[in-house]
């Protein structure tokens, strides 16, 4: 059942907090087998804006300079994010250092809730999200399907929302169908990524083709054998799952019906006289 | 103890050392302990060998933005994070 269908009125590329975004694909920039492989992997996906974070730095390591030179020198933007952060405070204060790092107030908001799922913490996601859009930053929340959560961030200023698809590094798809489809339905205008739990391209164009808006992904692009190709095959999918979508899927039906004309079958009623 | 205690005026004399060398602080940088002469935060940041505009910092768990990092004391047991950029998901 095709729930939300693409508004003709709509255009075809995707704005985020007023910005174009010409790539549907936002892609991680950790857990490659090297920074090379990762620039290379950016490059394949065409994507235009990549995730990044802020860690302790060690004494005269200067570890973060040569990766920070490396994403500047791929001329797409970055969207730090607050991994591994538990609380508000935790998750304002690195958002402010990464704002000051990477000079950009765009924030991938993560407060987790639980070691084992990595499950965004909502209550703690919408205080710091309140606190971070009072200090100007536009917040990209990682939430859950969740559509009152959903509601309260949309009213504390999120122009957009990014619900898992499956808790971080799973690779399991979309584990909640028909609430992402509520989601979709409940906020048609609102720019919607799916952020996290994609674990192959069928996945992300099953995304898309229910009217998400984009997708974000790490490990099902870093963890294949092949990272570059992988961003390739994650490109077409998402690519041919919003052409889908925009395209109209046709209505699912409980009963078969026959694609080829009926009328003028061959030996039509002969074993009936 | 009392026997072997420092004369009045070797406690003045220390006293005298003091103000002419820094103070000695035991702070935590990165969740591990340091001693450090360093008066603020932007003279921990600079013994330590970080470019200025290549780290961020947080001390006690809130933000101070490079430009607070000079007129920020340290005081003993202060925590502070001093970031960089990473790789992210």
């Amino acid at each position: 059942m095709n729930t939300a269908l693409p508004n003709p009125q709509t255009p075809a590329s995707l704005s985020l907090y007023g910005v174009s975004v010409p790539s549907r694909l936002l892609l991680g920039t950790a857990l490659y087998p090297s920074p090379k492989v990762m620039a290379d992997a950016v490059k394949a996906a065409g994507a235009s804006i990549v995730t990044v974070s802020v860690r302790r730095e060690s004494a005269r390591a200067n570890s973060g300079r040569g990766f920070f030179e490396l994403v500047r020198s791929l001329n797409v933007r970055v969207m730090p994010n607050t991994a591994g952060c538990r609380t508000p405070r935790e998750a304002i204060a690195t958002a402010h250092m990464a704002r000051e790092l990477f000079g950009t107030d765009w924030v991938k908001l993560e407060v987790i809730g639980n070691d084992d799922t990595l499950q965004p913490d909502l209550f703690g996601l919408l205080e710091a999200a309140r606190a971070l859009i009072g200090d100007g930053f536009k917040v990209f929340p990682y939430t859950t399907e969740d559509l009152i959560a959903a509601e309260r961030l949309r009213e504390a200023g999120c122009e957009v929302l990014m619900p898992w698809a499956a808790p971080i590094g799973t690779g399991r798809g979309l584990a909640n169908p028909y609430a992402l489809r509520s989601l979709r339905t409940y906020f048609p205008d609102t720019p919607l990524i799916i952020d996290a739990g994609i674990g192959a391209p069928s996945h992300a164009a099953a995304a898309m083709e229910i009217g998400f808006d984009a997708v974000l992904l790490n490990s099902a692009v870093a963890r294949a054998a092949d990272p570059v190709r992988m961003a390739g095959a994650f490109s077409a999918a998402i690519a041919a799952g919003r052409t889908a979508f925009e395209a109209g899927l046709m209505e699912t039906r409980d009963t078969a019906t026959p694609s080829t004309p009926v009328a003028g079958t061959p030996f039509f009623g002969l074993d009936k006289s | 103890m009392l026997a072997s205690g420092p004369r009045p005026s070797q406690i003045s004399g220390s006293i005298a050392a003091t103000l002419d060398t820094p103070m000695q602080l035991k702070v935590f940088v990165n969740g591990e302990a340091t001693v450090t002469n360093a008066a603020t935060l932007a003279e921990l940041v600079a013994q330590f060998g970080f470019a200025e505009t290549g780290v961020a910092t947080a001390l006690n768990g809130d933000f101070v933005p490079r430009g607070s990092r000079q007129s920020t004391r340290l005081a003993g047991d202060d925590k502070v994070e001093i970031v960089s950029p990473r790789q992210g998901g």
